[in-house]
This record gives structure tokens, sequence and C-alpha cells, in this order.
């Protein structure tokens, strides 16, 4: 479904990706895991047309990404921090969004609004938001629209216990509809019963892509956390 | 397009300043022609505050508003939006909404003491100002990233249009007073849509006749209909082309 090859970008000297190449498929749940700095924002960032890389280029569905916007449509995403317009309030932005969309109401996925309850706080402004709502506002808008794509980046960052359980149950509903899920986090512990890839970068490069099935089996472990803390150790 | 555009004019609708400036504009206009007997007197007057104000609101608050609206920009270009778009109902948004303040503001008192050839020419003049200092404060928002450095460029294009351009070409004529300059004059007039704006309305005025023989070049070039209409060439020219580069800039910019 999408296919980056031999992507590169420089931000001044520092190398963000050398020469990344993957292929993700639908109906894949991927783990994008890596060090601070390793390139996975930057990575998403370029899936979404948001960094357009120096080499190489991205395919989304065989056509490719650099001058199309359109299947932008497809994508759900769920940026690391979300920034918003800050005198408008959630209400506001959650309308506009869809103003702009023009999905019918029908086809629009109001579930976790409705689990976040967000419709009860509408009328706060987005600059006197805490970290977990604006979380919850910006997973709210990745899922609306019901794409086929999903790329979350740092998904349960700030959120209670509770929203990360129910974000985590829409997680996984949606990967029965057989879509594409991307999921960085920090928190492999969480990742567990979620991915069913996992996709290692550091330092700009992507070190493997292998099915978790085939990374259990290799390293022995059951565990997501043992298993990356294991194959970490040994390169 | 348009969805985009309608947010862009409410959201600047909601702060208050562009209200503010239409009733700045309003205040001096109709006080100027009130303090004034004689009308083309009072034109020039308001023409010399037209050419330092306009530029000056207009540039300062587009580039503003633009690194204001960065949070905006940032939750739209993950959408399922072209970047031209964007950035094109960006600016069509700042500068409808300071093309009607300053019509307002201007516009009609102009309408109710001078409705003359001239003050319809000041009129055009200031629309055409504020495309040019919309669509230069877009430039330099999409080129300097940092807020405090993109700022700091705006007042010096700024001051260099509105000050510094015509300190340049005094010290030029004057160094340069044994050869005859009169006709180069023109040609680097259209360098400043400033200094082309303040020719177009004074040579409408009959003071024209005062400003000796370069007066009387500008008169022979700009007096005609050729003349005129090319230093409205020359004005779009300085929108279009700031709006043209920054939009291929942004379709490539980092985000």
């Amino acid at each position: 479904m999408i296919i980056a090859s031999n992507v590169s970008k420089k931000f001044g000297r520092l190398k963000a990706l050398d020469n990344v190449s993957v292929k993700l498929l639908r109906g894949e749940c991927v783990a994008l895991i890596g060090p601070n700095g390793s390139g996975k924002t930057t990575f998403i960032k370029s899936l979404l047309g948001m960094v357009v890389p120096d080499h190489g280029f991205i395919t989304f569905n065989d056509k490719n990404i650099l001058h199309d916007w359109n299947y932008r449509s497809r994508i759900g995403y769920m940026p690391q921090i979300g920034r918003y317009p800050d005198n408008m309030s959630i209400g506001q932005v959650l309308n506009m969004m869809k103003d702009i969309r023009k999905v019918k109401s029908s086809e629009m996925d109001e579930e976790l609004i409705e689990a976040f309850e967000l419709n009860t706080m509408a009328n706060k402004r987005m600059r006197t938001l805490s970290g977990g709502t604006r979380q919850k506002v910006s997973a709210s808008l990745a899922f609306l629209f019901n794409p086929d794509v999903l790329i979350l980046d740092e998904p349960t960052a700030g959120l209670d216990p509770v929203a990360t359980e129910i974000l985590k149950r829409k997680i996984i509903q949606e990967k029965q509809k057989n879509k594409l899920i991307m999921i960085t986090s920090h928190v492999l512990s969480e990742l567990d019963e979620l991915v069913t890839e996992v996709m290692y970068m550091q330092d700009g490069q992507c070190r493997f892509h292998k099915k978790v099935d085939v990374l259990r089996a290799e390293t022995s472990e059951e565990r997501l956390t043992r298993v990356m803390a294991s194959i970490i150790s040994k390169m | 397009m348009k969805k985009i555009i309608k947010y862009v004019i409410i959201d600047i609708l909601r702060n208050k300043i562009v209200i503010g400036y239409t009733l700045f504009l309003l205040a001096i206009t109709l006080s100027i022609f009130n303090l004034e007997d004689q009308s083309t007197k009072g034109l020039l007057s308001l023409l010399n505050i037209i050419l330092i104000v306009v530029p000056l609101v207009c540039i300062l608050f587009s580039a503003i508003y633009v690194y204001n609206s960065n949070e905006f920009i940032e939750l739209l270009v993950s959408q399922p939006i072209k970047r031209s778009t964007i950035l094109l109902s960006m600016f069509t948004g700042l500068s409808v909404s300071m093309v009607v303040a300053f019509l307002i503001g201007t516009g009609i008192p102009i309408l109710l003491f001078e409705p003359t050839l001239t003050g319809f020419t000041m009129m055009g003049v200031g629309v055409l100002l504020t495309l040019i200092f919309v669509s230069v404060a877009l430039l330099t928002a999409v080129y300097a990233r940092d807020k405090a450095k993109g700022i700091g460029w705006v007042i010096l294009l700024w001051l260099y249009f509105s000050l510094l351009f015509d300190g340049l070409i005094l010290f030029i004529l004057y160094q340069f007073s044994e050869y005859p300059l009169e006709k180069a004059m023109v040609g680097i007039s259209a360098l400043n849509p400033i200094d082309l704006s303040r020719i177009l309305v004074l040579l409408k005025m009959d003071v024209s006749a005062m400003m000796g023989y370069t007066g009387a070049i500008f008169r022979n070039f700009f007096g005609t209909q050729y003349g005129f209409w090319m230093a409205i060439a020359v004005m779009l020219l300085w929108a279009f082309i700031p709006l043209f580069i920054s939009l291929r800039k942004f379709k490539r910019k980092d985000l």
C-alpha cells in the first residue's frame, strides 16, 4: 500500500533519513521503534508529504505522492504534539475539519469523540487545554474520517490510563477492518497486543522490518520488551 | 479553497486589529478633509499618510498573522489539501480583509469629498499597495522560519521602501548631477512601488508642474495612457512576483 524507496533527508548536516526502503501493506499493524532522534517522526512526516525527501520517492497505491495530495484523504494522522489554532474551541476545530473534508456525516466515525466526551467541553479554547486533552482531540481527528491508513505518532503519551485503554480498544477494532496501522511508541509493553510487525530505526536507517512472530521465534522471548532488548543487545 | 478563505477571514475579523485599522483610516481621512478648505490640498496630505500607513500596517499585520497561523497551516498540510491552495487562501483572506478595510476607511470619505479622477487614482493605488505588501509579507514569512527574524526583515523592507530608497535616489542624483539622469529615473522609479504610487497620484494633480525637469519627463511618460498602464502593470508584477516565489518555496517547505 505504501512503498518507500531509498528515501533520504538531510537537515543541514544531520542525516535524518538515510536510504530508508520499506513496504507497508494493508492489514498490517507496524510498530515503528527506535531511540530518540532516529528519524521516526521525519519518516512519518515524509509519508504525509509534510517533509519532502531529498532523494528517493514514496508511493501510495502505486502513485508517487510528490505531486499528489488527494491520497491524504485516506490517511488519518495523529501527530506527536498536536498544534491547533489557539483561539479556536474544540468544537470549532472539529467542525472546521468536518467542513473542509467533504465527507458525509453518515460515513464519519465519531466514536472517539463520544468516548473521550469531547462534546461536553466543546467550548473550551485550544489554548487552555492540557496535553492529554489535546492528544484526545488529535486522536479523534485521526479516526474521524474512517481512513484506510492510520499513522499514530506516540498516541498514548500524556493520556491517562482510561483514555489509553479506550484508544487501544479503538486501534484493535480498526485493525480488524483490514487497515494499515503504523504506531510509534517508547512504551513497548503497550504495543504487545497491537502490532504484527516491527520496524526498527536507528541513525536514520531502517535496521530491520520483520514480523513480530518471526522476531519472537528468533529470540525465543515472548514479550515485545524482552524481544527488543535481546535484539538491541546483540546489535 | 473557498472554505479555507472563509476560516482565514473569520479568524482575521476575530482579532480586532483590522477593524481598528479601518476606524483609524476613517478618522484620519475625515479629519483631513474637514480641516483643509481646499480638497486638493487635503488629498495631498492624505496621499502622504496613505503611502506611509498602508504599507506599514499591511506588511506587519500580514507577517505576524502568517506566523501566528503556523498551527493552522500545520493542521491543514496533513489534510488532503494542496499546499498552493493553503497559501493562496491565506493571501486571499489577508488581501480581501485589508482591501475592504482600506476601501471603507478612505474610499467612503473620498467618495463624499473628492469624487474626482485623482481621488479614484488614489483609491486604486492604495488597493495595489495593499496587495503588494501582503504579498511581500507572505514571501518573508515563508522564507524566514524564525518569527523575530521574519518581523525584523519586514520592518527593514518597509524602511527601505518608504525611506531608504528615496535617500538612495537623492544621493545618486546629487553625485551624478552632471549627467542626464532624468530618463533613467523613470526606470529606477519602477523599483519602488511606493514611489510609483506617489508619481501616479501627483501627476493627476497640478502640483507636478513644480517638480522641475524630472517632473516634466515623468509627465511625458506617466502622463500618457501607455505610461499610466505600464505603471499599473509594474505594480501588479510587484504583487504577483513575491506571491509566485513564495508559492514555489512553500510547496517544498518542510513543516
